[in-house]
């Protein structure tokens, strides 16, 4: 990682927002508002089989019921859900067989955010999914994948080339009344990637999705629902910006894992969404649920997290450690600057014996920013040898900024072993000046640290993720010292 | 090379440094001595841009430019190195790549490509050998962990890397046992040429046994108040300050 930390502190001279631009595209809207005619007109204009559209109709009646959660450290006017724009999608004159066929403007948008789609680009090693708005674009490398028997695919094809996997698979994780933001998700989801690893198969490159909002006054509502076999092994990689606006808009996501007997999957997140300017208007507000299941024994599900935008974030990758000898992890480095909000951690349900689970959670809180861990331990009373360590770090810059750590521990059976660390530090002043001493710039001292400090996570990350990653922590705090 | 004129400093209002003169040219080593807050240290920090420190008066030149003037990294990137008494820790930073960071954005001022892998790593390997460190201890964390000897020693290994033009130690000999301050004292003299000075801020003659002064000056009560060859920092080292103590006394 060392090798490229010179070029990014090179870039990181020229700061805002980089992916603030919108593509002018041509798209198809469903009507502003949310009804059970929104949600029939998305299940049509996907050609949805019957048990898609009862699904969603299910799930929509249940979000009726519920109510907007408020116990999280975050404050944000009311959500109008009738001024949301809940399916957009860039038109394609047909459907794309190749790259070559993708509207030039995307391609473009594409290459600005410097993802390749370009299949002979074999080299980055990644496949990617494509989400604009509403729908998948593109999905590269399927081919490949396939020899193996790896399904990648848009959610929107799984629904029709393999509905007896979505129909057992989705909501088995996150049930459709989970929460007031999955319930909403299930009735009104657009798109989003899908993920199958058969028994005994390493997928051989990092699988990849990137989400970008673009239009104005929309919603994203994607679903995610990544399933690894027995003895199966992924790891895959998510992104995501939006352009600039004044507005808030709503980013609310399901990710559902599903890890078998000796299944490993790995799961990261380079959260980008744009925060908001520096007095708090705009930005996105990424209400997200995100969770597995290590329903087989020696199953690992990891979760790593950079989380860098939205207005809000709130968000909690969770692990249900089922199998007896699992294993879950949460890596998480929160950057909050600004006025950015995030209320973020996890959950670790230790259900089986001998179940493990570690979290590591940096938080970096700048500005006026307020950044909370939540987290909760929970020991079920037949998880024999369950043990859990916890290391919750937040570090301060300035002195309007606020730090927050909510841990909860249920412990239900006396063998468990739980162990929780927590630090709150400041960058200081001798560390500043012993690198200007050295002839570092204040900014990059600022990187250097602060790269330092969440070390442990982005080290984590796959190779290109944690340069990028790196990065992004620079970016986001530039200015906010000195 | 540098030329202090008449510098008095103050922090919170407190005078710390009431007027020193100092002259050091290329090629030359200074000692400066004294008891125990005289202002040594303040001195070097102000050298080094440190901000708490307010300039009351006096002016330093430096290689021709206003040393006030510059920003602490322009300073360092000018060719002013400061070897801390008391270095700081930087969790989950190596030596390594700190120093890469230094280097880069010290040739970047110079209007010089970054360095490439390779010639830095060369370059790593000669210093090392130089000050005697282990590459484990340039991995880990910055000074996270240090023994107060492993501190000291990887100031002088950066201090090899980065060549710079004066360098200033602020008593880089405590804390180091008999055979490290032998090492330490042995690089130092093997980075020393006739275009670059040293100033050594020491309380004992043995780091003087090994790098040989030019100079020797004394500070007391923020101000120089003797300055003589080698054999001076002999005699404080027979007869303490209070004779110095007295004569200022005196004169007072
Ligand atoms: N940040 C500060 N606030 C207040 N007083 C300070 C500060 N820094 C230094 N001083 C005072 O300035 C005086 C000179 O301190 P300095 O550290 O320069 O002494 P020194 O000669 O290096 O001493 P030593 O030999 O013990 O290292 C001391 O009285 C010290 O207490
Ligand atoms: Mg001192």
């Amino acid at each position: 990682m060392s090798k490229n930390d010179n070029s990014i502190l090179e870039e990181i001279t020229s700061s805002e927002y980089k992916y603030g631009f919108e593509t002018i595209i041509e798209t198809d809207n469903a009507p502003k508002g949310l009804s059970e005619d929104t949600i029939r007109f998305i299940s049509n204009k996907k050609n949805e089989p019957e048990w898609m559209l009862e699904w969603r109709l299910k799930a929509y009646r249940q979000w009726l019921t519920m109510k907007n959660p408020l116990w999280a450290n975050v404050s944000y006017p009311q959500i109008d859900f009738q001024d949301i724009i809940y399916y957009s999608a860039p038109k394609q004159k047909k459907k794309v067989n190749s790259l070559d066929e993708i509207d030039p403007e995307l391609r473009k948008t594409f290459e600005k955010l410097g993802i390749s789609l370009d299949e002979q680009k074999r080299l980055s090693g990644v496949a990617v999914d494509a989400v604009i708005d509403s729908v998948s674009v593109v999905t590269t490398f399927k081919t490949k994948l396939a020899e193996l028997g790896i399904i990648f695919c848009s959610m929107s094809e799984a629904v029709h080339e393999h509905p007896e996997l979505v129909r057992k698979y989705m909501g088995s994780v996150v049930p459709v009344n989970d929460n007031y933001f999955a319930a909403l998700n299930s009735a009104v989801f657009s798109d989003g990637s899908f993920c199958y690893i058969p028994k005994g198969v390493r997928c051989p490159m990092e699988l990849s999705t990137y989400f970008r909002i673009n239009t104005a006054g929309t919603g994203q509502f994607e679903r995610t629902l990544i399933v690894a076999d027995e003895g199966s092994y992924v790891s895959y990689l998510e992104g995501c910006t939006a352009p600039m606006r004044d507005e808030n808009q709503l980013h609310a996501a399901v990710v559902e894992i599903v890890a078998h007997d000796h299944a490993e999957v790995k799961y990261s997140t380079v959260q980008n969404w744009y925060p908001g300017d520096k007095e708090g208007k705009g930005g996105i507000y990424n209400f997200v649920t995100k969770r597995g299941i290590c329903s087989g024994a020696y199953s690992k599900i990891s979760w790593t997290q950079v989380e860098t935008g939205s207005a809000i974030t709130w968000k909690y990758p969770s692990v249900i450690l089922k199998g007896d000898h699992s294993v879950g992890e949460f890596y998480s480095v929160a950057v909050t600057n600004n006025r950015q909000q995030a209320d973020t951690g996890t959950k670790m349900i230790h259900i089986g014996k001998h179940t493990r689970s570690r979290i590591v959670s940096k938080g970096i809180s700048a500005g006026k920013s307020q950044n909370s861990y939540r987290g909760l331990v929970q020991v079920f009373k037949r998880a024999e040898q369950a043990r859990n360590f916890s290391q919750c770090d937040s570090l301060l810059m300035g002195d309007q900024c606020g730090a927050h750590t909510f841990p909860y521990i249920e412990v239900n059976n006396p063998s468990a072993q739980i162990e929780h660390e927590a630090t709150t530090s400041k960058i200081g002043e001798d560390q500043l000046f012993y690198c200007n001493q050295r002839g570092i710039d204040t900014e990059s001292a600022v990187a250097l640290i602060v790269n330092g400090y969440a070390k442990e996570v982005l080290n984590q990350l796959p190779m290109e993720f944690a340069v990028e990653a790196q990065k992004l922590l620079a970016v986001s705090l530039e200015g906010s010292v000195g | 090379m540098l030329s202090i004129h008449n510098l008095h400093a103050s922090i919170e209002g407190k005078k710390i440094l009431n007027g020193i003169n100092l002259e050091v040219k290329a090629g030359e080593v200074h000692a400066i001595m004294g008891p125990n807050g005289s202002g040594k240290s303040t001195l070097a920090s102000i050298l080094a841009g440190r901000e708490e420190f307010e300039v009351t008066e006096g002016s330093v030149d430096f290689t021709g430019k206003d040393l006030l003037e510059l920003s602490p990294e322009d300073r360092a990137r000018e060719g002013v190195f400061l070897a801390f008494q008391y270095p700081v820790e930087i969790p989950g930073v190596s030596t390594i790549n700190f120093l890469k960071t230094a280097i880069n954005q010290i040739r970047e001022y110079k209007g010089e490509k970054p360095l490439d892998a390779g010639t830095f790593l060369k370059t790593m390997k000669e210093k090392m050998k130089l000050v005697e460190i282990d590459q484990s201890l340039l991995n880990r964390s910055l000074n996270e962990g240090f023994s107060g000897g492993e501190k000291k020693r990887n100031e002088i290994f950066q201090m090899a890397m980065l060549e710079p033009r004066l360098a200033i130690l602020d008593e880089t000999d405590s804390g180091l046992d008999i055979d490290a301050l032998r090492i330490v004292a042995n690089g130092v003299n093997k980075l020393k040429n006739p275009d670059n000075a040293i100033i050594l801020v020491t309380h004992y003659q043995r780091l003087l046994d090994y790098i040989v002064p030019d100079h020797v000056h004394v500070l007391y009560k923020g101000r120089i108040v003797k300055s003589g060859g080698k054999e001076l920092a002999l005699e404080l080292e027979e007869k303490g300050y209070d004779w110095i103590k007295t004569e200022q006394a005196e004169i007072a």
